[in-house]
């Protein structure tokens, strides 16, 4: 029997744009198809579409050097340039710790101090008469503590990270000045320690650091298209991956070769790499396989963009949260580790400015704060900006008035940025 | 007539002193579409809750596959081979959609994810629903339209090789020729052997999908029908309770 409604105008307009849609042949590709020209052509279209990701931030890294490099002779110096690397470490660190929280859209203020009381913890244990190796050890237990004890109470409980996290940031300021007393400063008498941030590597050190990340990223990069290629998927033309790798090899080989001039104005030569950058590199690089490669990482990145969704699809969000804290935790005392080594001492204070500017710089490279968005790449980026604006600013002999100035501007362009970018990205309803 | 997948029998479930469900029979069969139909406040959501293992019901019995079981979390569901598309959907629209029909079952290799197979076999559950409306797999989920998140949706419950997939509302924000197409891909669905239930309010999707159309009214089942062998206004009259199956 036939019903009325199998005869309405509506169901004839569905049956023609569904013969319409049958007509359109689309087959369903990868993002992985076509040439280079194809693949740039796409890439430009993503950027246009808001997933800017850091080019803002090298951009402005790019202008930034410019603009200094004109104002004053002295910014493009050997020394300089290689000052920049290390004064970036503390911060790039902090920054990179951040992200893994700033992923979840929550925010972790205690950072920078909680860097700080594992230092005085460490510098206790010092004074008791430990090697330095089990005491470097009870610091990152104190770290990871503290980031579970954390985790427990936004994940668990509830309460928002703002919050929770500002408490620890007050407290923490306390419980430094109660483990090394008011004023107090206690220097670090760890060779290896101090030589983080104030040895260099032997010329052949630098080179053989980068051709041991341009192995990698190429092994990588083959074993990933070994592997798709097995499962009979289409590969990227390999020229992008050596047009990509060769672009960082070059920048990165000027780089080292600044580095590897003798810096000194006094008669000891100073030159090389300096030890803090392969650290740095090893690590990041270890954060940037977790949060690609792995379970956790995918999971992050879901529990980021939506937490109920996440949940019905059976990630355990509540786990995957403390790991958050705990991992940003250790990665924020190896920044304090590292601040500690440049200033070869332990004092009550420390940590306290830097989690501000350790958030901006995750922002200003890209991080989006709504949670979701972001990458260890941005964070590196971002304190390079932040970096360069301090030392730039420093050497044009601007008061510090100025440079707090610069540095608030830079950051609420940049979360301006981010947040234009997700309305756009976020738009429902297009083909 | 194929096997039934599962069959409800006298359901009940009562929050506090509303009894919701007031014993429900309902069968739904492998490869066929059952429209589950009826006003607000008719029962729907509270019976596929149950399902779902979201909310357990009071009392009745559960077969599933032939077997009676007893579906207390949504985990145990998942196991049976019962997956649910929510309305809102619950994709994430920060990762592309590989990334979302394998969220929290990723395949892995060497300890990483194996994201070629991956791909490939996301691939090939949106093909084996001949869908065309998406450019790329690899497309962030955020640049997608309502459709098209429907359709990743409901091809993740094909990728998890469900034997009953609950679709609750899956035209409601939708155009006309997205829910086309996505109307059609419940009937590929179908076609491929799983039995599913769609909770609609639009007649038209509904007699357009549907072999059976099962309305739901206060709470009991009034009627199940032959969508062939009825008529708009036969289920109109059902969901509104003007009607019912014992003839009024």
């Amino acid at each position: 029997m036939t019903t009325l409604s199998h005869t309405s105008p509506e169901l004839r307009l569905r049956k023609v744009i569904n013969i319409v849609a049958e007509q359109q042949v689309t087959s369903l590709a990868s993002g992985h198809e076509g040439t280079v020209r194809d693949q740039t052509r796409a890439y430009l279209l993503r950027l246009k579409d808001g997933e800017m990701g850091s080019i803002p931030a090298i951009g402005a890294t790019i202008f930034l050097a410019l603009v200094f490099q004109f104002l004053s002779p002295y910014f493009f110096t050997n020394i300089n340039f290689t000052n920049m690397f290390v004064q970036a470490a503390e911060l790039t660190m902090l920054a990179a710790a951040l992200v893994f929280v700033i992923l979840l859209a929550e925010i972790d203020l205690a950072a920078g101090v909680t860097a700080g009381v594992a230092m005085a913890v460490f510098i206790r244990f010092l004074k008791a008469g430990w090697s330095w190796i089990p005491a470097l050890g009870a610091s990152f237990v104190v770290g990871i503590v503290v980031g579970i004890v954390i985790g427990y109470i936004v994940a668990k409980i509830g309460v928002p990270s703002f919050v929770v996290t500002l408490a620890f940031f007050l407290g923490f300021q306390g419980l430094q000045l109660l483990l090394l007393g008011e004023g107090g400063v206690y220097r670090i008498e760890v060779p290896e320690v101090i030589a983080i941030m104030n040895s260099n590597m032997p010329a052949w050190g630098g080179w053989l650091m980068l051709v041991a990340c341009l192995a990698i990223s190429l092994a990588i990069s083959i074993w990933d298209r070994a592997r798709r290629a097995r499962v009979g998927l289409v590969n990227k033309p390999f020229s992008i991956i050596v047009m990509k790798l060769s672009a960082i090899g070059v920048l990165a080989a000027i780089a080292i070769s600044i580095m590897n001039t003798n810096r000194s104005q006094g008669v000891i030569p100073i030159q090389g790499v300096p030890i803090v950058v392969p650290i740095t590199v090893a690590i990041l690089g270890i954060c940037t396989l977790i949060l690609d490669r792995t379970k956790f990482g995918r999971h992050l990145y879901a529990v980021g963009g939506n937490p109920e969704a996440a949940r019905r699809a059976g990630i355990k969000v509540v786990s995957i949260r403390v790991w958050a804290f705990v991992i940003c935790a250790i990665l924020a005392v190896v920044s304090g580790l590292f601040h500690a080594s440049r200033l070869q001492s332990v004092d009550g204070s420390a940590g306290k400015t830097i989690v501000l500017s350790g958030v901006a710089a995750a922002v200003v490279g890209g991080v989006s704060l709504f949670g979701g968005r972001g990458r260890i790449s941005h964070a590196v980026i971002g304190a390079f900006v932040i970096t360069m604006i301090d030392n730039g600013l420093g050497l044009l002999q601007m008061p510090a008035g100025v440079n707090y100035l610069v540095q608030g501007g830079v950051l609420l362009l940049a979360a301006t940025i981010d947040a234009l970018a997700r309305r756009r990205g976020g738009v429902v309803g297009r083909n | 007539m194929s096997s039934p997948v599962v069959q409800l029998v006298d359901i009940k479930k009562s929050f506090g002193p509303v009894d919701v469900l007031k014993g429900i029979d309902i069968t739904c069969y492998a490869g066929q579409v059952t429209a589950l139909v009826g006003d607000n406040g008719a029962g729907k959501s509270t019976l596929i809750k149950g399902l779902s293992g979201v909310q357990p019901y009071d009392s009745g019995k559960v077969i599933f596959a032939g077997e009676e079981v007893s579906i207390t979390t949504p985990g145990q569901a998942s196991s049976f081979g019962i997956e649910v598309v929510y309305q809102d959907l619950a994709l994430c629209e920060n990762l592309d959609i590989v990334q979302n029909m394998f969220l929290g079952h990723e395949e892995m290799l060497n300890g990483t994810l194996h994201e070629p197979e991956m791909e490939r076999l996301a691939t090939k559950a949106l093909q084996s629903l001949s869908v065309k409306t998406v450019k790329s797999v690899r497309q962030k989920v955020s640049s997608l339209s309502g459709g098209q998140r429907q359709t990743v949706a409901i091809a993740r419950s094909v990728l998890r090789e469900a034997k009953l997939v609950i679709l609750d509302e899956p035209t409601a924000a939708l155009g006309v020729a997205q829910t086309e197409q996505v109307l059609n891909l419940v009937q590929r669905l179908a076609s491929q052997g799983v039995a599913v239930i769609i909770i609609s309010h639009n007649l038209n999707d509904v007699f357009q999908v549907a072999d059976q159309i099962s309305v739901l009214y206060l709470g009991k089942m009034v009627a199940n029908l032959d969508r062939r062998q009825t008529t708009y206004d036969d289920v109109v009259a059902y969901i509104t309770g003007t009607k019912t199956q014992e003839g009024n």
